[in-house]
């Protein structure tokens, strides 16, 4: 039964390049996910304001007002029309993301990430198999459900189940360590994505991904699969993607004549396909470059075919 | 890669299938954890300047900036249980009131407009209103002259007053008894806050459940006689007096010829 060890995605990049490599964009994402929650916690642990407030709205450097796009547009529909500087928030939010593109929200802000992250790790650890597929499209649904519910009951609907603002509230005004919503609610994403469905919260069913991906589905940022040719069907991206549908087109699409870009809206631009690919298939680029001039990186797959664990 | 025989239901299936529904099962559970913790408690108050209940949920994002920017600690955002939306600020009066900042700095913060700029003025705010509910232990219904809920009103001699009552237990004292004016009285809760007995004897509640409204029709003849400088009805009706009837069953005695009455023996 011994056969049965799953594999672990990332191992022969690992092997190969080191474990910082192999982990680069992980690192750099959980870097960046600490320090988006960082400047809101300076102040109310050593007096020092960078950021006040929480990602429904916030205001860094008393000048700078951010407010959670999909909050201003239910708080419209249910009638209410915000502030200048919480409109003004939204406005530099959406052009932000719109510009960057992708879910980069999700990859690099979302706290909620963290949890799914660790949920698909431990599936994968587990050698859980897909129980009960979803349809992505879910999230669609979700979105247009709240987006009506908003302007029916004139309330922000959303916000009475949103894990994202709750688990931030919760880490950022503490009620996380008192056994508040936010513990509660971060734990049932915990079980729903570990013990119910593979990426089931973020990958199915959250509206505030949704959102995103409709806001960047245009962006520049974008990941290309320039090596495909390279590819030798390990699948270590697919295991780790949480969008693992985005991959396809662009990785083997060459017979099609599609280009290696993946420009699906839902791929959350985390780049963990870049790390685990032992191949170097994967690049961070821009929407106008599918990066074929990079392509020329020294593959060094010739030593690893010696290597493969299966 | 191995491949293995292995019949339909084997170890593994049943474990994982056991995994998933205690995942399942625990899902719930922390789902029902969130409105299990609903308990009774003080009555949450929310900021100066907060828009009609009815709309505030279609404004606030919960953000907290307000909470962020009052410089007393006073707001709080609510957790479940705290009888107010997860997320919504509010403040409890005996724990920690509003201190009423001249410059109200949670109404600037707010990027929402949930709390109102019009509201410049924290003389103006409504947060919630004063109602003497212990009427049987407040000490200046006592008859005692503890007056502290009056003291530390920052609105005293306006939003609460003193008036005097003649005190019934005694028959020679006087009752000064603390009485809120409804359309002053901001609800910061300073007066809560003080109230020396264990449980405050005067409470702030929301504006909707404190105060009493007359319908519309009503009018109140003293204000529409001094309106129109004259009563409005010409004289005075003057209804037949009512005088108390003796019961059927009862006969009036019978008078006697050389005085008293036939049953009263002396
Ligand atoms: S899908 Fe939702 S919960 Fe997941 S990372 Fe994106 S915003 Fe956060
Ligand atoms: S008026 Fe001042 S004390 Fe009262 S809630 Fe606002 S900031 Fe706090
Ligand atoms: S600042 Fe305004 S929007 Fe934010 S929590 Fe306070 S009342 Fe709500
Ligand atoms: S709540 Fe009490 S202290 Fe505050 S204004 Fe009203 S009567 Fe005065
Ligand atoms: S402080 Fe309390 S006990 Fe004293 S007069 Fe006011 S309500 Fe009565």
């Amino acid at each position: 039964m011994s056969a049965r060890e799953p594999r672990r995605p990332g191992l022969d990049r690992w092997r190969r390049d080191g474990w910082l490599a192999a982990h680069k964009w992980l690192i750099l994402r959980r870097l960046a996910q600490a320090g988006f929650l960082a400047v809101f916690l300076t102040g109310p642990l050593w007096g020092f304001w960078i950021t006040k407030g929480s990602l429904a709205a916030s205001l860094t450097f008393d000048v700078l007002p951010l407010t959670d796009p999909l909050m201003a547009v239910q708080a419209l529909l249910a009638g209410h029309v915000l502030e200048v500087s919480g409109l003004v928030g939204a406005g530099l939010v959406i052009a932000a993301y719109a510009l960057i593109g992708g879910r980069a929200f999700c990859g690099w802000v979302c706290p909620v990430n963290v949890i799914t992250d660790f949920a698909a790790w431990l599936r994968t650890r587990l050698g859980l198999k897909e129980a009960y597929p979803l349809d992505r499209r879910l999230r669609l649904a979700i979105l247009a459900g709240l987006l009506v519910g908003s302007a029916v009951t004139g309330t922000i609907v959303w916000e009475f189940v949103n894990p994202v603002t709750m688990l931030h509230r919760g880490l950022v005004y503490g009620s996380l360590f008192s056994a508040g919503a936010a513990l509660w609610i971060s734990i049932a994403v915990l079980l729903l994505d570990v013990g119910v469905a593979s990426r089931a919260w973020c990958g199915h069913l959250c509206p505030v991904g949704a959102f995103y991906a409709l806001i960047g589905a245009k962006g520049l940022v974008r990941v290309s699969a320039v090596n495909r040719d390279a590819c030798d069907n390990c699948m270590d991206c697919f295991t780790v993607c949480p969008e693992r549908q985005v991959i396809t087109p662009a990785l083997r699409g060459a017979k099609n004549k599609v280009g290696p870009l993946i420009l699906s809206r839902d791929c959350s631009n985390c780049g963990r396909c870049i790390d685990v690919c032992a191949k170097d298939v994967f690049i961070f680029t821009t929407r106008f470059h599918d990066g074929a001039g990079m392509a020329a990186q020294s593959p060094r797959d010739g030593v690893l075919q010696g290597e493969k664990m299966l | 890669m191995e491949r293995r025989q292995s019949p339909p239901i084997n170890r593994r299936a049943l474990l994982s299938g056991a995994f998933r529904a205690a995942c399942g099962a625990g899902l719930v559970a922390a789902l029902l954890a969130v409105p299990a913790r609903q308990r009774a408690q003080a009555v949450p108050l929310r900021p100066p300047g907060a828009i009609d209940d009815a709309d505030f949920l279609s404004a606030c994002v919960r953000c907290g900036l307000c909470v962020r920017d009052c410089p007393y600690d006073t707001l709080k955002l609510a957790e479940s249980g705290d009888g107010q939306p997860v997320g919504t600020p509010f403040f409890t009066a005996r724990t920690v009131p509003c201190e009423m900042c001249e410059d109200i700095p949670c109404v600037v913060a707010c990027p929402t407009g949930a709390l109102d700029k019009t509201l410049t003025d924290i003389n103006q705010a409504h947060m919630g209103i004063a109602v003497l509910v212990g009427q049987e232990t407040c000490l200046n219904f006592l008859g005692l002259r503890c007056d502290v809920c009056y003291r530390v009103c920052p609105r005293i001699d306006v939003a609460i007053t003193l008036e005097r009552h003649h005190n019934e237990r005694t028959g020679k004292h006087a009752l000064f008894i603390p009485t809120v004016h409804t359309d002053k009285c901001t609800g910061c809760g300073k007066c809560e806050k003080a109230c020396v007995l264990d449980e405050a004897a005067i409470k702030v509640l929301p504006p909707a459940l404190a105060v009493g409204v007359l319908g519309a029709h009503y009018r109140l003849g003293w204000e529409e006689k001094d309106k129109a400088g004259k009563s409005l009805i010409d004289g005075i009706i003057d209804l037949p007096d009512r005088m108390p009837e003796a019961p059927a069953t009862m006969p009036a005695p019978e008078r006697l010829p050389g005085g008293g009455f036939k049953e009263f023996k002396p």
